[in-house]
């Protein structure tokens, strides 16, 4: 059967010449670089078809499909971990080929063009990374390649129009995702493919650079070096398989590879290329204006000129020691700037926009998920989900419109502190039992927290506070305390859901007591209308529909009328749009979406 | 009959065959060509469009850049999509009715510059170039070519309806002029 088979294939002696191939010296540990780099390529294309799968290119589909992988997915997480940390491993495969070939000479002729086959895979690795980086469609994808493809502009003469043919238009987009997807799956690692047969047939046609002194008599390849090749590629996967566990093993963190909030042109993102593309992104801060070619095309393409010409500088013992030289100052080169753009992110801003990108980005993949758990990915993308999230929106549209005078727990709902002192109340846990108890207390109502810094604070309410309810009996006290709890669930927060459905009695008592007993109805109206009551209404206080007509029109007779404090009418002026509103008035209610439904209680 | 000489394929025969298998070879690359080069024929709408972004009593007159999202009409190969978030812009208020906009994204490299209110200044969190409240590059070893890019702000809207218009527009990034995308 077999002879059949060598007959009309010749499958034998195919594989008789693969297998035993002379070794000059015998096998060792230092050869096993090639064959881990070729292991791991096939571990890419493997992994890379079934990503293929489900894997969807396009700007709407792109981060939900990656999602979805990740988290619903059979085994999606660890396919695209092993995907991720075996690029990653290349990178340093890659190094440490390019340091054996370069240390034993194995660029020497006849080995030149070997050689240069060898730069050519290294370039179209680093190629598959930086294309590979966006197809996620995350916020670090987005921006570190936006980066990238605007460097491209620098190319004189023709950068503008190979940056438009890289994004497939002007601008990001589909096109985008599809020419990259189109250069990740196909065209790289085509090229790379030829390239390989050609790397490897020049490497049996030459045989190996034996390291000399020779140690131990020829060998051959199978099954010595065949063994050594393969524990090598064992411990490659012992590696990705870490690294793609480790946040299982010690409980921490995504499982798996990152993936962060989806791409989002209005949200700032610092920036950063993966770690083995750091060097490059720190050099760039070394070139003012228009010397920054010198950073962007120029060193670097001497530098891979120099690695070209290492043959022929080689010919020679002492230009080899210069190439070992190179080589050295280049890894040492790259090593601290690497560290530089590491050390120079290590300050206080940096970390927190980290952190909110983390918070962010868990917060999505909670909306993300199938409902009840979530809400589901709409049609138009998850960016769709976090841009209705109050939980997401409401901080910043608070710090961007709210925060010049309002505190939200002493800073803008981001947590940054501002520099001025407030100018109005702080409204975390705005109309709660708590926030009234002590809005209506000597100790609180004139403070920073209250009207305190406000034109109120010499007004009729604060004058009350402290000459009247500072008066109370016991008797007034309590029944002032059920009118608290009676207006405060008239905003119907969820946190206060259950509380309100308990002390049903309660509440309607406060109302009572709220109308005709603690004094409020002489100035607000509650449940009645009489337009001689110019203090804002307390009908339906602190809910939803009562905060977006206070923030849309704080001039409405409703609330202060002509004595309004300097407070915008934010919808009224059109300052802010009705869905801003509505999002900022549900986060300081603590109204979003949780899973399971009734949240913070 | 037998050969008297192998064949060569440098002698006119072997030239021509070989010459028409590379130009069948070609035949499928021709094919693509042309959307492969599609996106240098499109025009790109390099005038921008005037959007409005706030109304006037939207800024304060503080001097302090607020930063805004641009939300227009977007075209997105075969979506398109009516009044969505494209983009964002810094306004600041410099006196009764005028106000300056820049761009957020760095003439470098496109990143999203921030504004400092500590330092009164913006700067690029990638490659740390700095520039001040006016668009101007503050710090000279900045690596952006020129300053923040400024877009249009339409003067007799602002004027007669307080409504802030500005002309969005994107512009090439690395280069020391200001060109248009």
């Amino acid at each position: 059967m077999l002879k059949w088979i060598e007959e009309r294939t010749g499958l034998g002696t195919l594989l008789r010449g693969a297998l035993f191939e002379n070794i000059p010296g015998g096998a060792r540990w230092r050869y096993v670089w090639g064959s881990t780099l070729t292991f791991t390529f096939f571990v890419q294309i493997i992994t890379g078809i079934f990503l293929w799968m489900a894997y969807n290119p396009s700007t709407q589909t792109a981060w939900e499909s990656v999602y979805y992988i990740q988290n619903e997915m059979t085994l999606g997480w660890l396919l695209r971990a092993v995907h991720h940390y075996t690029a990653n491993a290349m990178i340093v495969l890659l190094a440490l080929h390019l340091m054996q070939v370069v240390i034993d000479g194995a660029y020497r002729a006849p080995r030149e063009v070997n050689f240069w086959f060898g730069i050519g895979l290294l370039m179209l690795v680093l190629a598959l990374s930086l294309t590979g980086y966006l197809l996620p469609w995350d916020q670090k994808g987005y921006w570190a390649t936006k980066v990238t493809t605007s460097l491209m502009n620098q190319i004189p003469g023709v950068g503008k129009e190979v940056e438009q043919l890289a994004i497939g238009g002007s601008e990001y987009g589909h096109h985008t995702l599809s020419r990259f997807f189109a250069l990740h799956a196909g065209v790289l690692p085509g090229a790379m493919i030829a390239l390989i047969v050609g790397h490897v047939y020049l490497f049996r046609r030459h045989g190996i650079t034996a390291k000399k002194p020779l140690r131990k008599p020829d060998g051959w390849f199978w099954p010595d070096q065949f063994l050594k090749d393969t524990v090598a590629c064992l411990a490659v996967i012992a590696v990705v398989l870490y690294l793609s566990l480790d946040t299982w093993i010690w409980g921490q963190g995504e499982l798996g590879a990152p993936l962060g909030a989806p791409a989002d042109p209005t949200q700032p993102f610092d920036a950063r290329p993966e770690w083995y593309f750091l060097f490059l992104f720190q050099l760039l801060k070394y070139f003012p204006g228009e010397l920054e070619i010198y950073g962007t095309l120029v060193i670097p393409g001497a530098v891979v000129l120099l690695i070209g010409l290492m043959p022929f500088i080689g010919r020679w013992q002492l230009g080899h020691r210069f190439n070992l030289a190179v080589l050295f100052a280049l890894l040492l080169g790259v090593g601290a700037l690497t560290s530089l753009a590491i050390y120079e992110d290590s300050n206080p801003q940096y970390a927190k926009n980290l952190q909110q990108a983390r918070e962010t980005a868990a917060r999505v993949k909670v909306l993300a998920q199938a409902p009840p758990e979530g809400q589901g990915i709409p049609a138009q993308g998850a960016l769709e989900l976090l841009r209705n999230d109050s939980l997401t929106q409401g901080p910043k549209i608070f710090a961007e419109h709210c925060a010049s005078c309002h505190r939200y727990d002493g800073h803008d709902g981001l947590g940054n502190e501002p520099e001025e002192a407030p100018s109005a109340a702080d409204l975390a846990g705005f109309a709660s039992r708590d926030w009234l108890s002590r809005l209506v207390s000597v100790e609180h109502i004139a403070t920073d927290k209250f009207f305190g810094n406000t034109e109120f604070k010499e007004g009729k309410m604060v004058s009350f506070v402290q000459r009247k309810v500072a008066n109370f009996d016991e008797a007034e006290k309590d029944q002032l305390s059920k009118a608290l709890i009676a207006l405060s669930a008239e905003a119907q927060l969820p946190a206060q859901r259950t509380m309100d459905r308990n002390d049903a009695e309660t509440i309607e008592a406060g109302k009572n007591h709220l109308l005709d007993d603690v004094g409020c109805a002489d100035c607000h109206q509650f449940h009645f209308e009489d337009e001689d009551l110019t203090a804002p209404d307390l009908t339906g206080y602190g809910s939803k529909s009562w905060l977006v007509d206070m923030i849309g029109d704080p001039e409405h007779r409703r609330f202060y009328g002509d004595k309004n404090d300097r407070m915008p009418s934010f919808l009224r002026d059109g300052i802010l749009t009705d869905r801003a509103v509505d999002l900022v008035a549900d986060w300081l209610r603590n109204d979003w979406f949780e899973p399971g439904g009734d949240l913070a209680q | 009959m037998t050969r008297n000489n192998s064949p060569s394929i440098s002698d006119r025969r072997g030239f021509f065959a070989a010459g028409l298998a590379a130009l069948t070879g070609l035949f499928p690359l021709l094919a693509g060509l042309g959307v492969l080069l599609d996106p240098l024929r499109r025009k790109s709408n390099e005038a921008g469009r005037l959007v409005r972004i706030a109304s006037l009593s939207a800024l304060p007159d503080d001097g302090v850049p607020r930063r805004f999202d641009v939300i227009t009409d977007q075209v997105n190969a075969w979506n398109h999509r009516a009044n969505v978030p494209v983009g964002a812009v810094y306004l600041r208020r410099t006196g009764e009715f005028s106000v300056e906009a820049f761009s957020v994204n760095c003439p470098h490299a496109g990143c999203f510059v921030e504004y400092r209110r500590a330092k009164h200044n913006y700067l690029c969190p990638c490659h740390n170039s700095e520039f001040g409240i006016d668009g101007s590059i503050q710090d000279p070893s900045s690596p952006s070519p020129r300053g923040l890019d400024a877009l249009e702000v339409d003067a007799e809207k602002l004027r007669q309806e307080q409504e802030i218009w500005i002309r969005y527009q994107k512009f090439q990034a690395g280069k020391p002029e200001k060109l248009a995308i």
